[in-house]
């Protein structure tokens, strides 16, 4: 089966960390992620302005494409695309003014009304796979790896579009425990990274990440796990602000969501990309001896 | 044109004769064998044959083009145009010198539009995307509008060029933009004041030159050419006299039209 499959312009380039484990993982678990024929830009923030219709073309264009790629649902991995997307297709759906003036304007040659369902592939796992199928189809368990399920805001904001429950998520947390991971839960799981904030203010991403990661390591993680490639720039860059300011802190791993995923699968932990990560997170798995190839190397040895 | 036209410093870019054009028509009508029709040339009606091109319609019509022509074989990219046709909405565009006029077109040239041009240097260049985007950071003011790809009178779809180059892809850039010849219409056209046809064709200088494998046939060809491998052939020539060298030249052997790709001459001296 296959799934049609938005991966936004990061995912190409800085986070290829974030994709590259998700698209193997899927087609280990027999759903092969078919990328949106010529996909553009999703637009990258979601345009409040009343009247600036021009910021929704990137985005709707792209369901259009889902549309005449002939599926009826789009899967995202990042956060950020996640939420542009379905934020512009909720307008589609529901203001029939600006709907009718952005499908005069886009000269597709097909008009859209929000008929594409747009879902982050934290869905399709808990939704359509299911936390007990998935966890029968993990090879090696992440056992002992204490690690924060962090959301961020796009996953979870506005209301309209949450994947899950958006005062007290738990859909990173069921994915950990799939994956036989304990999760720990923190308060400021759901707390703002910076966002895009951090360009007019660069001085201030250390105050942004210094909440977040004092509760994590607090609550006792030895790593976040994370959906978004904007939390990921603002958690690194702010850590190493912090630790440059030799505030105490030490360095915590940052993973993605689909680099455990694809560990607990069993694939070859180099389609995991870490060197693209911050915070060694290879040296914590070897620690808990996660790493599937020093582990196979272990088993033949011993 | 001649030399002394070029070396005029006009301001503008098209220059009227002093002929009155429309009475020049006239007298013509009567000697020519092809139908008027009419067209306006930025607002001002004129009578041209039918059949002719844009740029050729507006040489009749009395302009001087000391810009905005070059090739006139559709491949310089200097006579970008657009036009209008009564009741429709739609801007169409042309090169002037490649599209036929068609009764009532309303027609303006846009032979160079200002855009701007990342300055570097090559050598100090990788295949790296960031670099590409450090050099034209405005690549990511791209709302998806589509105009470029509208914009474009080679059929490239533009914007899906600029979308390879943001999402990192500069092979897909070059290859998609591969038939671009630098006329500009879509940046004129760009809401986001990307200068399309300066990023993609730095797409196409990296991919040239730092993505595409290297011909390995070529290399060992020049390196047999260094190492003297025709120097005696070549010798031989230069000696010859005119005679000799004629009739080598009417009796040699050329490749056929359908020949495969294991043909060989009869003559495997050279090879």
């Amino acid at each position: 089966m296959s799934l049609a499959y938005y991966p936004g312009c990061t995912l190409k380039t800085r986070a290829r960390n974030l994709e590259e484990p998700a698209v193997a993982s899927m087609e280990a678990l027999g759903l092969h992620l078919d990328e949106v024929p010529r996909w553009n830009c999703c637009g990258a923030v979601y345009s409040l302005a009343d009247d600036d219709l021009i910021h929704q073309v990137a985005p709707v264009r792209n369901l259009i494409r889902v549309k005449k790629q002939g599926k009826t649902e789009l899967v995202t991995l990042c956060a950020f695309c996640l939420n542009t997307l379905k934020r512009a297709n909720l307008l589609m759906k529901e203001n029939v003014e600006k709907r009718d003036t952005l499908n005069d304007f886009i000269d597709e040659g097909i008009d859209y009304s929000g008929e594409v369902k747009v879902v982050h592939l934290l869905e399709v796992l808990r939704d359509d796979i299911g936390w007990d199928a998935l966890s029968q189809k993990v090879k090696l368990p992440l056992r002992g790896l204490k690690a924060a399920p962090y959301y961020g805001c796009t996953l979870l904001r506005p209301r309209e579009v949450a994947i899950d429950n958006v005062e007290t998520p738990t859909v990173l947390g069921d994915f950990l425990k799939a994956l036989g991971a304990s999760p720990v839960d923190f308060p400021e799981s759901t707390r703002c990274c910076g966002s895009y904030q951090v360009v007019n203010s660069p001085d201030d991403i250390a105050e942004y990440a210094r909440p977040i990661l004092n509760s994590a390591l607090t609550h006792g993680a030895e790593a976040l796990v994370l959906t978004c490639p904007l939390c990921d720039y603002n958690l690194a860059r702010g850590q190493k602000e912090l630790i440059n300011k030799g505030s105490g802190f030490r360095e915590v791993p940052l993973f993605y969501f689909t680099q455990l995923l694809a560990l607990a699968l069993g694939l070859d932990p180099q389609v995991c990309h870490f060197e693209l990560n911050h915070g060694s997170p290879e040296s914590l798995l070897r620690e808990k001896d996660l790493l599937s190839q020093s582990r196979s190397v272990q088993s033949i040895g011993g | 044109m001649s030399a002394k036209q070029t070396k005029k410093k006009s301001a503008t870019a098209v220059k009227h004769r002093a002929r009155k054009p429309a009475a020049t028509a006239v007298k013509e009508k009567s000697q020519i064998a092809a139908k008027l029709i009419p067209i306006y040339i930025m607002g001002k009606r004129y009578e041209v044959p039918e059949g002719l091109t844009i740029m050729k319609a507006m040489e009749y019509a009395g302009y001087i083009l000391i810009r905005g022509c070059g090739c006139r074989g559709g491949t310089c990219g200097a006579c970008g145009s657009v036009y209008r046709k009564p009741g429709d909405y739609k801007l169409q565009v042309a090169l002037a010198c490649q599209k036929t006029v068609e009764p009532d077109m309303y027609i303006a040239q846009i032979p160079f539009f200002p855009a701007n041009r990342a300055t570097y240097d090559f050598a100090g260049l990788t295949a790296a995307p960031e670099e590409v985007f450090k050099l034209y950071p405005e690549m990511f003011r791209c709302v998806a509008c589509n105009s470029c790809t509208k914009a474009c009178p080679q059929g490239i779809e533009v914007m899906d060029a600029i979308s390879a180059l943001k999402q990192g892809n500069i092979t897909v850039a070059a290859q998609l933009s591969f038939d671009c010849i630098q006329c500009g219409l879509c940046t004129s056209r760009c809401f986001g004041e990307l200068a399309q046809y300066h990023m993609l064709q730095l797409a196409r200088r990296i991919y040239a030159a730092r993505i595409v494998p290297r011909a390995e046939h070529l290399a060992e060809m020049v390196k047999a050419v260094d190492e003297g491998k025709y120097d005696r052939f070549l010798d031989g020539l230069k000696r010859a006299k005119d005679d000799e060298l004629k009739k080598l030249y009417q009796e040699r052997e050329v490749e056929p039209m359908a020949a495969g790709e294991d043909w060989k001459p009869k003559d495997t001296r050279y090879l």
